[in-house]
């Protein structure tokens, strides 16, 4: 009892100071349940086809928020594109923060690697994510495990910018220094002294980047260069819906709500999570 | 001044070196054969040998990379696999749909974001401010294809008050000026907010204040113009952007700019023009960003003199 007190006082306090990130939180947390339990919560099959139901309106007995031009479920394929969104995003920004974060804090750490690493960002980051996601795509060809490869590239020099920024400052504390001094190995140095003191921001950054890969996957499955049909997923579900829209509404209206939600949920936690954990920024943005 | 622009444009050059040199490398990597894939599965092995040396690609690399920055120097950027036109008369016609268009959407972004935000820091703490964040926090969350959707099916499908697609008249850049704004719009009024109330709290105001200036005048005269300057900052990096990130939108309303080309040539994988979309793309950032940088020096001579 304790324990579980001990642990959800923090969130609760979290929660009373800031409402809009509790709302956000909230969204995230049933956005994370949804695209795990998918198979529980959908009604039906998302691909199962019934031409009859081609284009139900919403509210049709079956088919709560209606049928798309295949007749399948519109419900049940929102349930599982959040599944699809929720494993983009995850791998994507775990696979950029792991190498990102190496990347920025040896960079900092071993003065020769900074000017290639730091420099390769820059050209990273002379793009909007769309071009490198698409530029990856270019290469590697469609499919969803090079949408995670595209979106994870994308997002590894921001990971990397706000690390290196992070673990310069870190090492010039004296307790580093008496690490060095104390002979530990650099490994030893990086990974327990340096690590631990920049991992509050990354945690931010992680929730404040995911919104991000969520939207570029949607985005290049939107342009028909991302997840492949007849995958459910929400981006592809739009752009079915540019051909079908003007006569079944619901077509576009669902999935992008779906898209709009999560991402604003992930914005204003990430939001109260950088005010939470530094609060000379507070009332900034 | 002059030592200063010298400097930065010194900074711009090897950046753009660099995105060239990894661009090209990068696209060397590419498994398969892009002689194989530009004649298609079914092309005998006579005509996909002929692609091959008709583009060069059976020179080792770093010959095909030293052709490749001859040709650049000279303004010539290859042909492109699909249409085999050259890439720099492909690029030519739609650049000035693309800068157009971002023209006008950074245009709106700046107006409408300056006078959220300032409305936001005006009445901070008020219903005014509450509304302008939840605005802007929905701004930054809409997915831009949804929107444009939403804005054809209302506009153009219901009440044909707009054209739903292409380009040609001052109407047709209506919905696709909002929709590749909405991001910048509240990107622009966050920052102008954030940095309107970090600059009244600084002391020149305070003494403004002091002397009895009337409040919102102090808000005008005195903040305003230090706020702005991050503000600029801000709004040169999105114009940057957006010549290369106008993609989706120019999806969504079929606008025929660099977007649209880039998906075209990705889709049919055709190198050349993929590599000569991007090295316009990172051009145009670092010339923005260029321009950004010697425009904030002339506003704020703190810059300069450092």
């Amino acid at each position: 009892m304790n324990l579980v007190r001990s642990l959800f006082r923090p969130i609760l306090t979290f929660a009373a100071d800031n409402k809009l990130a509790a709302l956000g939180g909230l969204i995230v947390l049933l956005f994370v349940i949804t695209g795990v339990f998918a198979e529980q919560l959908a009604p039906t099959d998302p691909n199962r086809v019934s031409v009859r139901n081609s284009l139900a309106p919403p509210g049709s007995p079956g088919f709560p928020l209606g049928a798309d031009n295949n007749g399948r479920d519109i419900l049940s394929r929102i349930i599982f594109g959040a599944r699809v969104s929720l494993y983009i995003s995850s791998v994507a920004v775990g696979i950029a923060g792991l190498i990102g974060v190496t990347l920025g804090i040896v960079a900092a750490w071993y003065r020769w690697t900074r000017g290639p690493i730091m420099r390769l960002m820059d050209v990273l980051l002379a793009f909007p994510g769309i071009v490198v996601a698409l530029t990856i795509i270019a290469i590697l060809g469609r499919g969803v495990e090079n949408v995670i490869i595209a979106i994870a590239i994308y997002q590894i020099p921001q990971f990397a910018r706000l690390a290196h920024g992070l673990a310069l400052s870190i090492q010039e504390q004296t307790y580093v220094e008496a690490a060095v001094a104390g002979g530990e190995s650099d490994a030893a140095i990086l990974t327990r002294y340096v690590l631990p003191n920049i991992i509050a921001p990354i945690i931010v950054q992680i929730s404040l980047l995911i919104p991000g890969a969520i939207m570029i996957a949607a985005g290049l499955s939107f342009i028909g260069l991302g997840v492949p049909p007849p995958t459910a997923e929400w981006g592809a579900m739009l752009q079915l819906s540019m051909t079908w829209g003007r006569m079944a509404p619901h077509m576009t209206i669902f999935p992008g709500l779906a898209l709009m939600l999560v991402v604003f949920g992930f914005n204003v936690l990430g939001d109260g999570l950088r005010d939470a954990l530094d609060p000379r920024l507070r009332g900034r943005s | 001044m002059l030592r200063y622009i010298i400097k930065r444009i010194l900074i711009g050059i090897p950046i753009l070196f660099l995105v060239i040199t990894t661009v090209f490398f990068a696209f060397r990597l590419i498994p398969g054969d892009a002689a194989r894939i530009l004649a298609g599965d079914e092309a005998p092995i006579e005509r996909v040998e002929q692609i091959r040396t008709e583009l060069g690609l059976d020179r080792p690399v770093l010959v095909q990379y030293g052709a490749y920055l001859a040709g650049i120097a000279r303004g010539d950027l290859g042909v492109s696999f699909s249409s085999r036109r050259p890439v720099a008369v492909e690029i030519g016609t739609r650049f000035g749909n693309t800068f157009s268009l971002a023209l006008a959407a950074i245009g709106l972004a700046t107006l409408v974001g300056i006078v959220l935000g300032v409305i936001s820091a005006l009445f901070r703490g008020k219903l005014a401010d509450h509304v302008v964040t939840v605005i802007a926090l929905l701004g930054i969350s809409v997915p831009v294809f949804w929107l444009g959707l939403l804005m054809m099916q209302l506009f153009s499908v219901e009440l044909g008050w707009l054209p739903a697609a292409g380009h040609g008249t001052w109407r047709h850049f209506i919905m696709p000026t909002i929709t590749l704004s909405v991001f910048s719009i509240a990107f622009i009024t966050r920052m102008t907010r954030s940095s309107l109330l970090e600059t009244i709290a600084q002391d020149y105001v305070r003494t403004a204040r002091a002397k009895g200036v009337r409040e919102r005048l102090v808000l005008l005269l005195h903040s305003l113009r230090n706020a702005l300057l991050p503000v600029t900052i801000v709004v040169g990096l999105r114009f940057g952007y957006m010549v290369g990130g106008a993609v989706i939108t120019e999806e969504v309303f079929a606008w025929p700019g660099l977007g649209r080309l880039l998906i075209l040539a990705v889709g049919q994988r055709d190198i050349p023009l993929v590599q000569g979309l991007l090295l316009v793309f990172a051009t145009s950032f670092v010339v923005v960003n260029l321009l950004v940088d010697v425009l904030y020096a002339f506003l704020d001579p703190r810059i300069r003199h450092r």
